[in-house]
């Protein structure tokens, strides 16, 4: 060996390359829960291909006591389960790092490296000796490395074993057996390999009373608490599983226990134009509705986004970014459906956007987003992510105030029309842009009106008038401005030192840039971040620029959609912007982010500390 | 084409129905179509359909797509909210429409371009949706509204105003209906509103996936010779295979109606079609016989009207998802939040 062999305690990683379908992800699942239970933190992450069976696939969890969840990039130990890539997981180890391989079959030295610890179990002649069944062979095999990595990591055999009783309580028999190939291959490797190996799970403190959960079922639960009854939808990854999640939280919270019946609606529309359609029916008809999807389904809901904007009804999309255009790369994560999302259809349309950061978010804010979208009437956006939606992280508990009463906006009742209130549906009543609306079956001769996408006095009159067109115009812009006091406001973190630079970014980005913030303060590189949560950007937004020299926007898409939106909406210099931005696919790093700052910073002359010295100049 | 108002005096002694309103309070915004636009009477006819019904208009809400046909809705039952969509996808926002409040009575108006061209992929998943509506679509085998294009209803070989001849196959939306699960199926002509009323009230009593296919002919750009839908072709060329009265539940006087002549099928509220046979020995529980006699007419140069079929044992969407009676959105937070205990109890399997 040419390298010394990592040591590290509670903050690695480890990466397990798999075939798509081959069960491993419940098996890598319970690694890294397993890891929690121990008080540690984990951020595992899934990468995989856009198929179903047979093509390659990873899981990688970060281990970190210090609590960084961002991808961190490179890995100290490959749990190398493919044959099929297996001169590139071999290459992809750290020098000093492990390979954990099946052994069975005898591999020439060519296939490894000699700056890494090889560790060999025969996983599959153990599995053929123990299981009959083909099936069984496969998952038990997974449950296997998973016992073997618990007596190389120096992890606790009952923190596993215990997941798995809790994981199939009340089947017995599933219990045994699973905890049977644990110990197999837990027993295994403590007779015939150097257990402990020099990366080590100690037992720590540092989860607290986090969950662990992927943001798209937190998105469906989200939906469940903020009142959601109709979702039309169409599949489409990575948004599927919010429907599902929805779908599933529906069932066990929203069935009449009387007789079973659903207070909810799903329907799974024949595309995307249906989906939408039916949540634009559904918020014009006063109920909650919303309906998830991606960037291609973005695409195609244009026209009715539109609409929603200019006939004013309520709606909640929910979308799941991932890698685009086209269909670009469908199983990756950007950030790259911004701007559509923004400007969505053809015209003068703006639209509400808000960023969760993490499934904590996707829960709090898609809940949000219904009363937003009431409020305001018009569409709202909740714009998560691949990295987000489909990988489980740890996050803040879901919590609810359960004095909270839904915001239903201002709808005028039968009550009000009655005591001859003047109703006129585009009327600007309050001064803030939001006129007042009556649903469907509200009174019987009083408050009806006709809703369309042509333009109309403000009485809902069909009017070619320009000074109508231009009345109504107007009005929408001071609603989109009403908006900006009511999305969820910005993040604001301080650096330690006095400093003129900032950095701005939003959604997934946030673990991965906290940590950077800290690399970079380490070398003496200082820069306050404000993250921003939802769009029409509060003054604050503004603000921050305003009071910077420069400020990174960081983002993951090729265009810097973010930076565009901030220079459109602010009018500003779009000198003063430096562009960070990552697009590849995979989550952003802090490393990355850290490095581009500190490259930046370097090249400019900038001081980032005390008084500007020189302005930055592009 | 006119704007003047609708003048507001009424004559005293004009009937009422048993809400005490009159046909005036059916009425909408005065039409802005052509004068003599086969639209005018198909809104005619749902005026009266629903001033027989005793429908309370604010009970009804009425969508529709982009068109001729499609600004309609404005121009009737002024008392109920109304839904001007986009082109060609009424059917998936009255789909979102009837998922938040199944009470209320729910009327999508289409034309032949809306629905049998850009719309047809959600007018065929309306009705196998079985959506609880009346779709009406008022065919006159051109794009109004764009000014005289031919639609893919327009009759291979038929003519349009400057005289060229369509050579594409139609379109027949009775014969997709029938055969995508509408459990209401019929065909009518504007002209005919002896025939026309009694078919919407039909269809507004149905309680499932209703679809009336109107023959409604465009003065301006689709009513001359070589037309196939024009005023004159259409009367030369109507065979229907029955007629209906609709007899509400509180008034069944079964005696005074002829026996032998007649079918009486009993809708899921208690009203009843009686549907008096002409001419032929026409089956409207038979959906495949409809389906074969249409084509076989169609071949033939006719144009079959009537209610071609009707199955009131069908259930409709609402039913499928097993959705509760109350409308959902009048379901309170109560209804619909598990609040903070349900959640507390789910972080603990979270961790
Ligand atoms: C997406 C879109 N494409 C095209 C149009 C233009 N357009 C308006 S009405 C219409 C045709 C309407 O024809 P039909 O449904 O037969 O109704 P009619 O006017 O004949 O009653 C078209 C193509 C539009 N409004 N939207
Ligand atoms: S153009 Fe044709 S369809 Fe449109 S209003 Fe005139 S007559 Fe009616």
């Amino acid at each position: 060996m040419t390298t010394p062999a990592i040591q590290h305690c509670n903050d690695f990683v480890i990466k397990f390359a798999n075939v798509n379908g081959s069960g491993s992800a419940s098996a890598n699942e319970l690694f890294a829960r397993a890891i929690i239970r121990m008080g540690v933190p984990v951020a595992p992450r899934n990468i995989f291909p856009s198929n179903i069976q047979g093509l390659p696939t990873w899981y990688e969890v970060r281990v970190s006591e210090a609590g960084w969840l961002g991808a961190r990039g490179g890995c100290d130990m490959m749990v190398a389960m493919n044959p099929q890539t297996w001169d590139r997981d071999v290459a992809a180890i750290d020098p000093g790092g492990y390979l954990f391989y099946d052994s069975t079959k005898p591999l020439p030295p060519s296939k490894f490296r000699d700056d890494i610890t090889v560790l060999g179990i025969p996983l599959t002649a153990m599995c053929n000796a123990e299981y009959e069944d083909a099936r069984q062979r496969q998952l038990f095999k997974n449950i296997m490395y998973v016992g073997a990595l618990l007596a190389l990591l120096d992890m606790e055999f009952a923190s596993a074993e215990q997941l798995l009783v809790d994981r199939y309580r009340g089947k017995d028999q599933l219990i045994t057996a699973n905890v049977n190939a644990l110990r197999l291959g837990y027993d295994y490797a403590k007779e015939h390999l150097p257990c402990p190996i020099g990366l080590t799970v100690k037992r720590a403190d540092a989860v607290g009373d986090r969950i662990m959960v992927d943001g798209n079922s937190a998105c469906g639960l989200g939906a469940v608490y903020g009142g959601a009854t109709v979702a039309g939808w169409y599949p489409i990854t990575p948004s599927t599983s919010v429907i599902e999640a929805f779908s599933s939280y529906c069932r066990k919270f929203r069935t009449d226990p009387d007789n079973g019946r659903a207070r909810y609606a799903i329907v799974q529309a024949e595309d995307e134009l249906a989906s939408i359609g039916m949540v634009i029916g559904a918020g014009w008809n006063g109920a909650r509705a919303f309906t998830a999807t991606s960037g291609p389904g973005i695409s195609l809901m244009q026209e009715f986004f539109g609409l929603a904007y200019f006939a004013e009804i309520p709606a909640v999309i929910v979308d799941v970014q991932r890698g685009s255009p086209s269909t670009g790369m469908p199983t990756r994560t950007q950030q790259s459906d911004l701007l559509s999302c923004a400007y969505a259809s053809h015209g003068d349309t703006r639209h509400v956007l808000l960023f969760p950061q993490d499934a904590y978010e996707c829960f709090s804010l898609t809940a949000q987003a219904f009363d937003l979208a009431e409020r305001l009437q018009t569409p709202v956006f909740v714009l998560s992510d691949l990295d987000i939606g489909m990988n489980e992280q740890l996050c803040a508990p879901f919590d609810w105030d359960d004095s909270r009463r839904y915001d239903r906006g201002k709808l005028m009742s039968y009550d009000e029309l009655e005591a001859g209130k003047d109703f006129g549906r585009y009327l600007d009543v309050d001064g803030d842009g939001i006129p007042y609306r009556t649903i469907p079956g509200t009174h019987p001769t009083k408050g009806a009106y006709f809703t369309r996408g042509t333009t109309r006095n403000p009485y809902a009159k069909y009017s070619e008038t320009g000074a109508d067109y231009v009345y109504n115009m107007e009005r929408l812009r001071r609603k989109f401005n009403t908006a900006k006091d009511l999305v969820p406001a910005p993040v604001l973190k301080k650096a330690e030192q006095p400093t003129h630079v900032g950095v701005i970014y939003y959604g997934s980005t946030a673990p991965a840039m906290a940590e950077a913030g800290a690399l970079l303060a380490a070398d003496g590189i200082h820069v306050d971040t404000l993250r921003v949560r939802g769009f029409p950007f509060s003054d604050t937004v503004m603000q921050f620029i305003a009071e910077r020299d420069a400020v990174f926007v960081v983002e993951q898409n090729e265009s810097a959609q973010l930076r565009s939106l901030l220079i459109n909406e602010g009018e500003i210099d779009p000198k003063k912007l430096v562009r960070v931005l990552h697009y590849d696919g995979s989550p952003i790093t802090a490393r990355f982010i850290a490095g581009k700052i500190a490259d930046a910073l370097s090249d400019r002359k900038v001081s980032p500390i005390g008084q500007p010295q020189r302005k930055v100049a592009s | 084409m006119t704007y003047l108002a609708k003048p507001k005096l009424l004559a005293a002694d004009a009937p009422r129905n048993a809400l005490g309103y009159t046909r005036r309070d059916y009425e909408g915004a005065i039409s802005t179509l052509c004068a003599g636009c086969g639209h005018d009477s198909i809104s005619a006819s749902v005026v009266q359909a629903c001033f027989d019904l005793d429908i309370e208009p604010h009970k009804v809400a009425k969508l529709s797509g982009i068109g001729c046909s499609s600004k309609t809705p404005d121009y009737f039952l002024g008392n109920s909210h109304g839904f001007n969509s986009v082109h060609g996808r009424m059917p998936s926002v009255l789909t979102g429409a009837a998922l938040a409040n199944r009470n209320l009575l729910y009327l999508g108006v289409s034309g032949d371009g809306d629905s049998a061209s850009i719309g047809i992929g959600q007018f065929a998943h309306a009705m196998r949706r079985g959506v609880n509506m009346t779709y009406i679509v008022e065919n006159n085998g051109v794009y109004g509204l764009t000014k005289g294009q031919f639609s893919a209803t327009a009759d291979k070989g038929s003519k349009s105003k400057k005289g060229v001849v369509n050579r594409d196959n139609p379109i027949d939306l009775a014969t997709l209906a029938l055969q995508l699960g509408a459990t209401y199926v019929a065909r009518s002509f504007s002209g005919d509103k002896e025939q026309l009323v009694p078919l919407i009230k039909g269809a507004l009593r149905h309680g499932g996936p209703a679809f009336i296919d109107v023959i409604s002919p465009c003065v301006t750009f689709n009513n001359h010779a070589g037309s196939t839908k024009s005023y004159d072709y259409v009367r030369e060329h109507n065979a229907a295979v029955n007629r209906v009265d609709v007899i509400l539940p509180k008034a069944q006087i079964e005696a005074s109606y002829p026996p032998g002549s007649l079918r009486r099928v009993v809708q899921h509220d208690g009203s009843i079609l009686h549907l008096r046979k002409v001419g032929v020995d026409y089956d409207p529980a038979d959906r495949i016989g409809a389906m074969n006699y249409l084509q076989e007419r169609q071949a033939l140069g006719e144009i079959v009207t009537g209610l071609l079929y009707v199955d009131s044992s069908g259930q409709d969407m609402h039913a499928n998802l097993n959705t509760v009676e109350k409308a959902l959105n009048q379901l309170g937070d109560a209804y619909l939040c598990p609040g903070s205990k349900a959640l507390e109890a789910l972080n603990a399997t979270l961790r």
